[in-house]
């Protein structure tokens, strides 16, 4: 348990160490690279937590294809210039106590409820593996399944429509 | 396991950051990624629950959850795209007309 602690924390340290990064850090590639790194973190918790499918799911889509595809965006730009003065003085002390209010009411739900919550076990070995998971997005979860592939056909033709010359 | 509480309070940090994100950067793509660590807090606490209720169904959520936002990010990307060649800025704060 202790050990388990331990590495709790210090991957926790590191996850919110790489968001506050990409947060504050002024170029856009370096944002980016430090979000990349919090996906593979919050990967390494999937497979902390018996999701070893979700969590290789999480490498190569998120931190794979979804961020290179920010890299590429972000180079074909030039978008790393960025203009970090907001145009109105107050929005950065309004942002940050608003942020500051929703941490603290956050923080407030999950330690009022502390005793409340069941405590996991130990789990069967099969837990979380391809074959359950598949097993289940197929039988259970067919339907759904199935209305993604329209929302990505649809997300498809919105991208092509939108990048298309208007000429 | 390390209890469902650590989780869910890591998640709120995380998310919180991402909050903070949206609100305080003004580059477009920034802000997108800053959507994007929102989700994944999210996702989070979807496999947190799912390990302690041992449940599959909250991987599965997470499965959706993750074709959403790469559905999103196709798009908001041809958007972003679309008005840094009309306006030759993704600065949030330069886009408050409805019509170039």
């Amino acid at each position: 348990m202790t050990t388990q602690l331990i590495l709790f924390f210090s991957l926790a340290t590191l996850a919110v160490g790489t968001a506050l990064g990409m947060l504050f850090s002024a170029s856009a590639v370096h944002a980016t690279l430090f979000l990349i790194m919090n996906f593979g973190i919050v990967a390494v918790f999937y497979l902390l937590l018996n999701a070893p499918f979700i969590a290789l799911a999480q490498v190569t889509v998120y931190a794979g294809a979804i961020m290179v595809l920010f890299l590429f965006v972000i180079m074909l730009l030039g978008a790393e210039r960025t203009g970090r003065t907001p145009s109105s003085w107050w929005l950065q002390p309004v942002a940050l106590s608003l942020g500051v209010i929703l941490l603290l009411e956050a923080l407030y739900l999950v330690i009022s409820q502390r005793g409340l919550l069941p405590v996991g076990g130990e789990v069967a070995s099969t837990y979380g593996d391809p074959f359950s998971v598949g097993e289940t997005l197929f039988r259970q979860y067919v339907l759904p399944f199935e209305v993604t592939s329209i929302l990505l056909l649809v997300a498809m033709i919105g991208a092509i429509v939108l990048s298309k010359s208007r000429t | 396991m390390v209890p469902v509480d650590y989780y869910i309070g890591l998640s709120a940090i995380l998310f919180t950051i991402g909050a903070l994100g949206v609100l305080i950067r003004r580059n477009s793509v920034v802000i997108f990624m800053s959507v994007e660590l929102m989700l994944n807090a999210a996702n989070l606490v979807f496999v947190a629950f799912a390990r302690t209720y041992e449940a599959v169904s909250g991987q599965i959520f997470v499965f959706f959850v993750m074709t959403v936002a790469a559905a999103e990010v196709a798009v908001g990307l041809a958007l972003i795209v679309t008005i840094f060649h009309t306006k030759q800025s993704i600065d949030v704060d330069q886009m408050n007309t409805m019509k170039w």
